[in-house]
């Protein structure tokens, strides 16, 4: 408070120098952060807030056509009630695709994480070389747009271009179909794998490097090895920023979108509803039916919520129930 | 030239691998380590060098040739993408700089005022204010871009510029970051200091706290460039007029065309290629003085 008051003495006896501003300094002050933060308020309200809003509402509404649906005023829209919802909990193009990608989250989120946490690991060893160069290679997938992404890996899948397919033919080997069935999975686990491990493994690399250097010593003294000392000592500590990660590839996984829809042009097996979120674009562009594709949308943001929010208290309550004992 | 020094170091060091536990000399290096780390490197850079290579085909020769064997064909290909629809491409490459390089810098100066004012002031509400922000990281973009298209199309602004940049200037995960780094760069009693010298808020915003958070302000910066670059949902909904497509938008509907007129491929492979430059290029460039830890919200003590 002493500070205060001083302040405010000091800002009188320079009142001179002070410029514009009439409002007294602790007024101007106490307004200051808000100021600041209306850009990001104006922004969240338009373009947050409000489409959410708008999304919800719409999901409760329908079109509603009378007579022959000719003519101004023959559509109506009317309140729906939870049939949106209910239609779409029914519809097995909704239900199949929420199966598909949580197949393939089951495929990447495991291997994805465990491949960045193995690279944080190797890129924390003592005398390990080329870690930069590394680093960086890992990295790069980050700055390749999913789109294309996609597409390098398309091309790499098609037997006509594809140096996979080159060498197995040298070799006499079958070649498989790797757009197709089961292992389409696999191709499409395969593309956001490739692009995710790089950020994933900077993020555990960062925590595991903040782990001050006094912990390894007694280790070290008794013996461990580098490899015990990873399990024991380095996994636990860095599992704040591993649940973390899970946490964001889990919300990640299920928005997929771009890579299968960029795939589709190449493969007859990845039809317009393949994941939830195309079937959402589907409904509200293909087939124009926006409340549908609403209801769906929130459907889809509460299963993610629900997942994502679940994975992090089970993980929480671990914690907890490892600490106290 | 790195991989050659792997080769060299190599042999070295498999040949003792059995004392590998014993208190060794500084130079030895740690080669199951290295070798997986290079290994992942291969992995990644795969499909990155396919593509230049690929590039470099006619179409005749991206069928017949063995696929890791450069072709003839680069600048009769950069030739053809130029001429294709009079050079949209170069349009969509300029398109994703403009969306990417003027949407990071808006987002920029949005997140630093909002970090600055999360991480300095004491007042009612922050704690409420910063979550309801970070909450928008959580938000799927499906269940904002359709309605995103919905409430525009009633203002009249799909399918403009506008549609694509004004959507992805907040974000959550940016203010998230300036507000770590403005806790850590901008010194409470520096700030105090200023006022008492009767510097206005805004200038104490401008000339002392937005210097100390530059290199913080690069991170955000970079990673909302990638974001709005990669970003494929958000134009892919709001944009029809091809004119106004970024690069990921363009190159989607050139390969969707493709897919019937294999003479198209080549065009596709050769605009994935220059599409890759930039970010990677951008990436070296910044490494020299910028580190990829700050990504992930590391602040130095």
């Amino acid at each position: 408070m002493t500070s205060a008051t001083q302040r405010r003495a000091y800002g009188a006896e320079r009142a001179p120098y002070a410029r514009r501003s009439p409002a007294p300094a602790r007024a101007r002050t106490a307004a200051a952060p808000y100021a600041f933060l209306v850009p990001a308020a104006v922004l969240f309200a338009l373009f947050f807030a409000l489409p959410i809003g708008y999304a919800i509402w719409l999901s409760f509404r329908k079109v509603h056509v009378s007579g022959l649906g000719l003519g101004a005023g023959a559509r109506n829209e009317v309140w729906a009630g939870l049939e949106n919802y209910t239609d779409a909990l029914k519809d097995p193009e909704l239900l199949d695709g929420a199966l598909r990608v949580l197949g393939y989250g089951c495929i990447v989120v495991p291997l994805m994480l465990g491949l960045a946490l193995l690279f944080a690991l190797m890129l924390d060893t003592e005398r390990v070389r080329l870690t930069s160069f590394s680093r960086l290679a890992i990295f790069l997938p980050y700055a390749v747009p999913g789109v294309v992404a996609a597409l390098l890996w398309g091309f790499l899948y098609l037997p006509d271009v594809s140096p996979f397919y080159y060498v197995l033919d040298a070799l006499h080997l079958p070649q498989p179909d790797l757009l197709d069935g089961g292992a389409l999975y696999g191709a499409l686990a395969n593309i956001a794998v490739w692009g995710g491990t790089g950020f994933n493994m900077i993020v555990i690399y960062t925590s595991l490097r903040a782990i001050p250097a006094e912990v390894y010593e007694a280790a070290k003294l008794d013996g461990a090895t580098p490899f015990q000392i990873a399990v024991r000592i380095k996994i636990p500590m860095v599992a704040p920023s591993l649940v973390l990660t899970f946490f964001f590839s889990i919300i990640a996984t299920l928005q997929v979108f771009s890579e299968p829809t960029t795939l589709k042009p190449l493969t007859n097996s990845v039809n317009t509803s393949w994941s939830p979120l195309m079937k959402v674009y589907q409904d509200a562009f293909g087939k124009g039916d926006i409340y549908a594709a609403a209801a769906e949308a929130v459907l889809i943001a509460l299963a993610t919520l629900v997942l994502s929010f679940g994975f992090l208290r089970a993980a929480n309550r671990r914690n907890k129930q490892e600490a106290t004992r | 030239m790195s991989s050659l020094a792997v080769r060299e170091a190599g042999p070295a060091a498999g040949a003792d691998s059995g004392t590998a536990r014993a208190p060794r000399p500084r130079r030895r290096i740690a080669l199951v380590p290295t070798l997986t780390l290079v290994l992942g490197a291969v992995y990644t850079l795969l499909p990155v060098a396919w593509v230049v290579i690929a590039s470099t085909k006619s179409g005749h020769e991206l069928f017949s040739t063995f696929t890791f064997l450069p072709g003839t064909g680069f600048t009769q290909n950069l030739k053809d993408l130029g001429a294709y629809r009079d050079g949209i491409y170069w349009r969509w490459m300029g398109n994703s700089a403009l969306y990417a390089g003027l949407g990071a810098l808006l987002s920029t100066g949005v997140s630093a005022l909002s970090g600055f004012a999360l991480a300095t002031y004491r007042f009612r509400g922050r704690e409420s204010v910063f979550n309801v922000l970070l909450a928008g990281v959580l938000m799927p973009p499906v269940i904002l871009a359709v309605p995103q298209y919905l409430l525009l199309a009633k203002a009249n602004v799909t399918d403009s510029y506008l549609s694509v940049l004004l959507p992805q200037i907040l974000s959550p995960y940016g203010v998230y970051l300036a507000r770590i780094y403005a806790a850590a760069a901008v010194p409470g009693d520096v700030v105090e200091a200023a006022r008492m010298d009767g510097a206005g808020e805004w200038r104490i915003f401008t000339r002392i706290a937005l210097p100390m958070m530059i290199p913080g302000m690069v991170t955000v910066f970079l990673f909302q460039f990638v974001a709005v670059w990669n970003n494929f949902l958000l134009p892919y909904i709001m944009l029809s007029n091809d004119e106004r497509f970024p690069l990921t938008l363009g190159l989607y509907t050139l390969l969707a065309q493709g897919s019937n007129q294999p003479a198209l491929y080549t065009l596709v492979i050769t605009g994935a290629f220059l599409a890759v430059i930039p970010l990677i290029a951008l990436f070296l460039v910044v490494q020299r003085f910028w580190s990829l830890d700050l990504l992930s919200g590391a602040v130095k003590s």
